[in-house]
Parts: structure tokens; sequence; C-alpha cells
């Protein structure tokens, strides 16, 4: 077994520019009580870590550091479980490089 | 302002949706673009490999004006595992040539300066607008769109939706369906800036001369998958991507996988010292010919990424984006030229043009790949690059060793893996899906 230090995204992401739209996420979690085995996905596949479990197992988001991939949408959007749309006109991840 | 009619309202302003507007605004056409990010390419990722051909038909004077970084004259291929790397490297005099074939470019500067052609050439360019909705009229052609800047439908005779990978609203009005998670790959990036001759003093170039490295291997820890690093002028761009698919099947987490990338013996000394600027993801399209929807219907086309037109053996998208965009474009002119309306059956004549043209060509030349890929990712990316990486060490390696037994420790090592109806069933597959 090879030991790897853990990847702190945050950091990652702090690099990053964004305009929060705040109060206006742009991508929502259907209220559950068991996660689905698609929202249990997105705790690893987001690439930016906005989804986390909560203490009483729900699967959670918070779009501030979205980086607009759609990952989410392409696993968790058939079953209902979320939904997806863009952020607002100019509101979101604004790259300066891409 | 907007109570106007357009000829053409463009969704997007990447390389698909640019190469349209462009077109079509020089041809004399009213042109409305609607681009959700701050500006264009604010929401776009990309490695980036710029090819020049297609650039060329669109702006000839590009090389002069753009935003370019380095012209590429070496490509360099690596087969990975934890520890080595088997390369092949192709680096050619030739490519050091008065009109350059391939560039390394920054998406986000480099579609500002395409943005600013297309407003030179007439179109109207809006930004910080979403486009929420297509509209439909009541025979249920496509009239126009809503977005989330202003009450009402704005008009125009043909929607050219150049919408890219995720193309929201083209799903939703059922003109496609959504991309599924094995055919779109997850893509992650960095920009790693050095000085500029520390860029080429370790990756041998000089002045604006440039190297792009493709690598596939255990990197990708037997998903499908690839990694890659391109020199720019004062930064490194460095990513990876696999399949949606294997990220949700394996649990593998996008971030994890690009760090050990960047760890990697042979990755590590070309990026230290860096700083890093940005962190970014995007989908890549990977279904290949047979994901192709639906291009065209009552009132729009669609273009580039949205239509996953993307080569992901030759890693060739924004070609093909900008191709399909100058060909709709093409075709809608032809049409409005001819007095026509913009019926699915008139427009039709954008995919016979496409079906003729290098992008559906290409992507059907491939079309058995995406699967093979797909269902033998453990033994494209994880097994052969260990076995090739052992084979290599035991080739050069000099330890006394008989060269004979050597090669009989090497062949024997590959069918203890793979077994003989496993190698020629490989080798059989791989030749068939390249035909
Ligand atoms: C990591 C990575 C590396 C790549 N490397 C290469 C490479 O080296 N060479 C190459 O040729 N290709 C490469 N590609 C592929 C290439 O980036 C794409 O094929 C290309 O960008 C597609 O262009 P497009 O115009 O179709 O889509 P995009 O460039 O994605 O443009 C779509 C535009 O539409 C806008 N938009 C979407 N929806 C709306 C809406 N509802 N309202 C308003 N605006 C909207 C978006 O903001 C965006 O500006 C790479 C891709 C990735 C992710
Ligand atoms: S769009 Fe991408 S970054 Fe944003 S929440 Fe979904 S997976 Fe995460």
């Amino acid at each position: 077994m090879n030991v790897e230090p853990p990847v702190r995204v945050e950091d990652k992401l702090y690099y990053n520019r964004y305009l929060v739209d705040v109060g206006h996420p742009h991508v929502k979690v259907r209220a559950h009580t068991r996660p689905s085995p698609q929202l249990l996905a997105l705790l690893k596949a987001c690439p930016a870590r906005c989804y986390e479990l909560n203490d009483d197992g729900q699967v959670e988001i918070t779009v501030d550091g979205c980086i607009e991939c759609g990952t989410c949408r392409v696993i968790a959007e058939p079953t209902g479980d979320i939904q997806w749309s863009h952020p607002r006109g100019g509101y979101g991840v604004l790259f300066k490089f891409g | 302002m907007i109570e106007e009619r357009f000829d053409a309202i463009v969704v997007g302003a990447g390389m698909a949706g640019n190469a349209a507007a462009l077109t079509m605004a020089k041809r004399g056409m009213k042109v409305l673009q609607l681009e959700r990010g701050e500006y264009p390419g604010s929401k776009n990722v990309q490695g980036a490999i710029l090819y020049a051909d297609m650039m060329e038909k669109l702006v000839p004077e590009f090389r002069e004006e753009a935003p370019l970084e380095r012209h590429l004259i070496e490509q360099r291929f690596w087969m990975m595992d934890d520890r080595s790397h088997v390369g092949m490297h192709y680096r050619s005099e030739d490519f050091n040539e008065e009109r350059p074939n391939r560039y390394t470019i920054i998406r986000a500067q480099f579609d500002k300066w395409f943005s600013s052609k297309v407003r030179e050439a007439g179109a109207t360019v809006l930004c910080e607008t979403t486009v929420t909705e297509l509209a439909r009229d009541e025979r249920e052609r496509i009239v126009g769109v809503r977005t989330d800047r202003r009450d009402g439908e704005i008009h125009a005779d043909v929607v050219v939706l150049a919408e890219g990978v995720n193309g929201l609203l083209g799903t939703r009005a059922g003109l496609r369906a959504r991309p599924t998670p094995d055919n779109v790959a997850l893509a992650v990036k960095e920009m790693h800036f050095l000085p500029r001759e520390t860029i080429e003093a370790r990756f041998n170039l000089k002045g604006d001369e440039g190297v792009v490295i493709e690598a596939a291997g255990t990197i990708s820890r037997g998903m499908t998958g690839m990694g890659f690093i391109y020199a720019n002028k004062e930064c490194i761009s460095l990513g990876i991507g696999c399949l949606v698919a294997d990220f949700q099947r394996t649990g593998q987490t996008p971030y994890g996988l690009l760090d050990q990338f960047k760890r990697h013996p042979s990755v590590a000394p070309l990026i230290a010292g860096s700083e890093v600027k940005e962190y970014s993801a995007h989908l890549i399209p990977e279904g290949g010919y047979k994901s192709i929807p639906q291009l065209y219907g009552e009132g729009w086309v669609v273009v580039g990424d949205a239509a996953q037109l993307n080569n992901a053996i030759h890693r060739e998208g924004s070609n093909l984006a900008m191709t399909s965009g100058r060909i709709a474009a093409e075709a809608i002119d032809l049409v409005k030229s001819r007095g026509e309306p913009m019926s699915a059956t008139n427009l039709s004549i954008y995919k016979k043009l496409l079906d003729d043209s290098f992008v559906i060509k290409d992507l059907k030349k491939y079309k058995d790949f995406p699967p093979l890929m797909h269902t033998h990712s453990q033994n494209f990316f994880l097994t052969y690059p260990q076995l090739i990486s052992k084979a290599m060490q035991n080739f050069v390696r000099v330890d006394g060793t008989p060269k004979a037994e050597k090669e009989k420790a090497t062949l024997k090592s590959f069918v203890k893996a793979r077994s003989w109806t496993g190698l020629f069933g490989d080798a059989y597959r791989f030749a068939r899906a390249w035909r």
C-alpha cells in the first residue's frame, strides 16, 4: 500500500476567482433520508469537493467553490437526486487562464 | 433594444460559437451572440493546443494578432508505470516554419481575442447573459431564446447551439440526450507558473518553441484516461482526465489523481518550484461517432462539444468545434441566400457538408475505439504499461543475464499477464478499431 498525503482541495480552490451569487445556489440536492449510490459517488467525484456528508448521513452541497464542470449533473441528475443549472450570467467561477 | 429580430442567435462564445458568429457576421447577417461568462473564455477550459489550419480558415491573420503561447516543435508520448515512463518523442526542425501548424494557447485569453474579431465583423455580443430556455412557436419550431437578463423572448430565424459539452438547453428541450457517464471524461487541470528561461531549459527549447507531453498508463489507476503537460511561455498546463463512469465506479478522486501525477518522478522535476495560479475542471466528450446526436431541426443547429464532436484519440476538440461552427454558418447562409425558411429539411445541408469534412470522417474512422478502451481499460491503462516498462528495464539494464534469457523472461511476463489468446485478442481488437 502506498500512503498518500491527503489533498487539500480548499487550498486549490483558493487560487480561483469566483463571484458567488449569494442565496441563489445553481445546484440543489433533493431532500432525502438515505442517499442513493449516485449521490454518494459525488462525495468523491466532484473535483471541488462541494458535496459532503452531514451528521445525519445525508449528502449536502455548498456551491461556492463549484467549478461548473457538470460531473455531478451527469451522474445524479438522471435519478432526480440533484437539480443542475448554470449560475446566473456573470456569476460563478471566473477563469483567468482556463 | 432587443425588440429587434435577428437573422441568427448564437448561444455560447467558445470555439464553436465564435466560429459560427464570425462567419455569419462576415457574410452580412444580423447576429446576436449570448455568453454566460463575465467575458468570453471565462468559463472555458482546454489543454490547450490550437490547430492553425482551422483557425486560419476563420481569421487568416491570427498569427500576428492572437495571444499565442508557443509553436510546437516536439510531441512526446509517455507510457507510464508508477516509477518509470517509456517515451516516444518526435521533434523536428521542420516545425520551426514560417506558418507553424500547432500552438499552445491559454483559452480564457484566446477566447477574449477571438470574440473581439466577432464584434469587429459586426455581431452583437452580450456577456453575463445565461440563456435559460429555447422559445418555440405554436408549431414547436425553435424561434428564439429566453435569458436571465430580461423578460420575454428574443427572436431569430435560427438558433445556433454552441453551448459546450454540458449542453443544458438542447437536452432540456429534448433535442438530444444528456451526456452519460460513459461518454464524457472529467479532466482537472492546474496552471504552474515558472520563469520563461526555466521552462525553456527544462524542456530543451529556445525562443517561442514549444513541446507537449501526452501521458497514459498507471497514472489513471486502471481507468480510461490520459494526462497532459503542455509548455506555455511562462507557465505549464498540467492535467489529467478519466471517464466519469470510471470515477463513479472506482471512487477515485480527480484531485487525488492529479496530485499523484504531479508527484510522479518523471513529472515532478518539470514543475518543481512552480507557483500554481489556477485549478480548473471540465468535461470532454468521449463517446465518438456513435454518440453524435441529431445535428439540426426546425430553426436550430448544434455545433462543437454540445454535439459530441470531439476526437479523443487525437486530443482534438477545438478544431472540430471551429469547423462545425463555420460549416453550420455557411449552411445557414446558403439557406438564407436562397430566401428559404430555416426548416429542418433546408438545414439538413449542414449535416451533408459536415459529413464530407474531416470532422465526421475522422470520428467515423475511430467509431469502435471508445467502447474498446472503456471495456478493456484495465489492460490498456494498467497491465500493458506495467509490462512494457518492465520489458524496457529488462532490455536496458546490464546485469550479466544473457540476452536470450532476458527476451524469454519478457515474453513470459506478457503471456502470464494476458495469456496468448488475450494478447492476440487485444492486438486484433486494437488493429480493427484503428482501421
Ligand atoms: C482539459 C481539456 C483539454 C483539452 N485539450 C484540447 C486540445 O489541446 N486541443 C483541442 O483542440 N481541444 C482540446 N480540448 C477540447 C476543447 O476544449 C473543446 O472541444 C472545445 O472547447 C469545444 O468548443 P465549444 O465552443 O463547443 O464549447 P466551449 O468552448 O465549452 O464553449 C461553450 C460556451 O458556451 C457558453 N454557454 C453554455 N451554455 C450557455 C447558456 N445557457 N447561455 C449562455 N452561454 C452558455 C459557455 O460559457 C462557453 O463559453 C480539451 C478539453 C479539455 C477539457
Ligand atoms: S458542477 Fe462539478 S464542481 Fe460543481 S458541484 Fe458539480 S461536480 Fe462539483
